[in-house]
């Protein structure tokens, strides 16, 4: 009998861990796979029924791929000139983090120097601020160092601002898999023969690889989605990433907007950062477990 | 293979001073120990031999040429670590040809050399494997390999052997021993473990607090310490220590320490009498027990006996103090039995109770 009882019990826990599990983390999935699922068949179907339904398959929403496409925005536009801005500023960002973090995580974690601690502090809090109260500080700086309205000069501006706002997490996140690396290992390699830039380059680089990786996926990414630095200083249409051109087709209200070509558009916007996340899930993971196991 | 000479050698971390006006001179292949407590400077030392670190003050020299200045690449040293610190993205196979890829050795000969070591080491089978999927037995051989296959000509090891459990320690002891004697390179051991020490060194060099306290072979040591500190780390059980002084009575001396009264042969007597203050110190296996009375010795009482097997280490009391006696198995004694106990003459040290050195006479 208290053997059955504990049979019981220990069922009953089980189920209701699994009840938890689905509560906390599917429940509230589903309505973001729903607008996932809605938005792709919305992209291939020809007649939305209600505004909600798509029936009948087509591939004309997804034109914009191969021709230009009459907006209200613009007679006869093509998606890659604007594909390429956001490119332009997405790798610049992440180069820029790389490149910065890469040193500055190395000498956070490898170099003693006063105040070092006050100033990982200090880095930390950096990252706190919203860009949004910085917008007119930036404006005024952007102008006075000649980087504002000029054209692809101006994206440029931009894309150290941006560089700027991610580099203090990404200094930090470097450090980690730094402070993973032991002494002894940069030791052994300076006895096996190397000098210290060999020990760099054959040793401590393909150790933090996952780190610099991780590091530069998140920056292209934030440089790929940045909507706020872009719609506020760039007055060029022409020089408009993918978020704003997406913005400015929607918000156009003086006619019907052609929501089967936003819908397909959106998904083009995403896929980078499906591609991503969906190749370098481990990649990820390892930024937060840590660790540079064999 | 070269000599190695450490001149009057200091190192400073700030105003911490890790090693001090340390005089060590290793012999053209021999294995050398530097034992001592953690902290000792032990590790210091050879990491300045390496090259990693630079020493504060003095000089290092391999045969006659001065490598203090010479960064780690070019002393041709091979160094086995603690942790081993195996290349965790390379295989065993990559890990042991590096530091010959390094030397831009040409592709066959680096497979020949690689595939030599991995064979005297037994670790053929490993060669594909990354560290992370080796047992700790197994990378300390491959951390080996890495140091020998480049043939240096110091081979530096530090404390490789402690993160390895008990049994395999004992082996890789004698098979290190071996292998160092085969190769005939001129090794420097660093460990903290008095038996590592005694079993495989050539000489050992006693290290406390930074300083060389005494750098002699293991008999030496053992038989003659040269102070307080060495007499006490060297040897398991450790040496008694018993503080006191020399009395002369009757042309006979007599160390006294309350209920204490041992007596001394008379030369070592003689130079105790002229300290007064001294400290008597006799190693468990050099007391001897007896059950009757009649036989001379001190009077002492059984505290614990902690059997071994083959021998007892039997502590008895005498006078507040305890002793401990390397005693035969077959002798049974039971706690609070009161006991005699002899010290053999001829065994008996004495240190000067102030400067801690052993006091000695020609």
């Amino acid at each position: 009998m208290p053997a059955k009882n504990r049979r019981t019990r220990a069922l009953l826990r089980k189920t209701a861990k699994i009840i938890v599990i689905i509560v906390v983390a599917v429940i509230p999935a589903i309505p973001i796979w729903i607008m996932y699922a809605w938005l792709i068949a919305q992209s291939f179907s020809a007649r939305v029924i209600q505004g909600i339904l798509p029936s009948g398959f087509t591939l004309s929403n997804w034109r914009f791929l191969w021709t230009r496409v009459s907006t209200v925005y613009e007679a006869g536009l093509s998606i890659w000139p604007y594909v390429a801005n956001t490119l332009y500023l997405a790798l610049g960002v992440a180069g820029l983090v790389v490149l910065v973090s890469s040193m500055a995580g190395y000498a956070l974690s490898r170099m003693e120097f006063k105040g070092r601690m006050k100033m990982m502090e200090f880095i930390i809090a950096l990252h706190a601020f919203p860009s949004v109260i910085l917008l007119i500080a930036l404006f005024i700086l952007l102008n006075k160092m000649g980087l504002y309205g000029r054209g692809y000069v101006t994206l440029t501006g931009i894309m150290i601002v941006k560089a700027g706002l991610e580099i203090p997490m990404a200094s930090w996140i470097i450090k980690g898999f730094f402070d993973n690396i032991p002494w002894d290992l940069e030791w052994a390699a300076l006895v096996d023969g190397c000098s210290r830039w060999k020990v760099w380059r054959y040793i401590i680089l393909p150790l933090v690889l996952p780190g610099i990786g991780a590091v530069s996926i998140f920056s292209f990414l934030s440089g790929w989605s940045e909507f706020l630095l872009v719609y506020t200083y760039v007055s060029n249409e022409k020089l408009y990433t993918l978020p704003v051109l997406i913005y400015y087709l929607i918000s156009d209200l003086e006619s019907m907007p052609q929501w089967g070509l936003l819908t397909a558009m959106g998904l083009f916007y995403t896929l980078p950062v499906l591609i991503f996340f969906s190749t370098s899930q481990k990649l990820l993971l390892r930024i937060y477990v840590g660790g540079v196991k064999g | 293979m070269v000599r190695v000479r450490l001149e009057n050698v200091s190192k400073y971390f700030g105003r911490v001073a890790a090693v001090i006006d340390l005089n060590i001179h290793v012999r053209d292949g021999e294995f050398v120990a530097l034992l001592g407590p953690s902290g000792c400077g032990k590790t210091t030392t050879l990491l300045m031999i390496a090259g990693i670190y630079k020493p504060s003050r003095g000089r290092i020299f391999f045969d006659d040429e001065d490598v203090t200045d010479l960064p780690p690449k070019d002393r041709n040293v091979g160094m086995v670590f603690q942790s081993y610190a195996l290349y965790p993205h390379m295989t065993v196979y990559d890990n042991i040809a590096f530091p010959l890829k390094l030397k831009k050795t040409p592709k066959s000969e680096i497979d020949r050399k690689v595939r030599e070591v991995a064979r005297l080491l037994q670790i053929e089978e490993l060669l594909d494997r990354k560290p992370g999927q080796l047992s700790g037995g197994q990378q300390q051989r491959v951390a080996l390999g890495r140091a020998l296959a480049k043939e240096p000509d110091v081979l530096l090891l530090d404390e490789p052997l402690s993160n390895l459990d008990a049994k395999l320690r004992v082996y890789m002891r004698a098979e290190l021993k071996k292998l160092q004697k085969e190769l005939g390179v001129t090794t420097i051991y660093v460990t903290h473990d008095q038996v590592e020490a005694m079993t495989m060194a050539d000489r050992i060099a006693v290290m406390n607090k930074g300083r060389l306290q005494q750098f002699d072979a293991p008999e030496v040591l053992y038989n003659r310490p040269a102070n307080l500190f060495v007499a006490g780390f060297i040897g398991s059980p450790p040496m008694n220590f018993v503080e006191g002084s020399v009395v002369e009575r009757n042309g006979e001396y007599f160390f006294e320490a309350g209920g204490f009264k041992v007596r001394l042969p008379a030369e070592l007597g003689r130079i105790g009498a002229e300290r007064g203050e001294v400290v008597l110190g006799v190693r468990p296996e050099d007391l001897e027990i007896y059950r009757r009375d009649g036989l001379g010795g001190v009077e002492a009482s059984i505290y614990v006996v902690e059997p071994l097997g083959r021998d007892s280490i039997i502590n008895v009391k005498v006078d507040g103090t305890v002793l401990k006696i390397l005693a035969p198995a077959e002798i049974r004694v039971e706690p609070g039995q009161t006991v005699r106990i002899r010290f053999k003459p001829s065994r008996i040290h004495l240190f000067d109770k102030k400067t801690g050195r052993r006091l000695t006479y020609s």
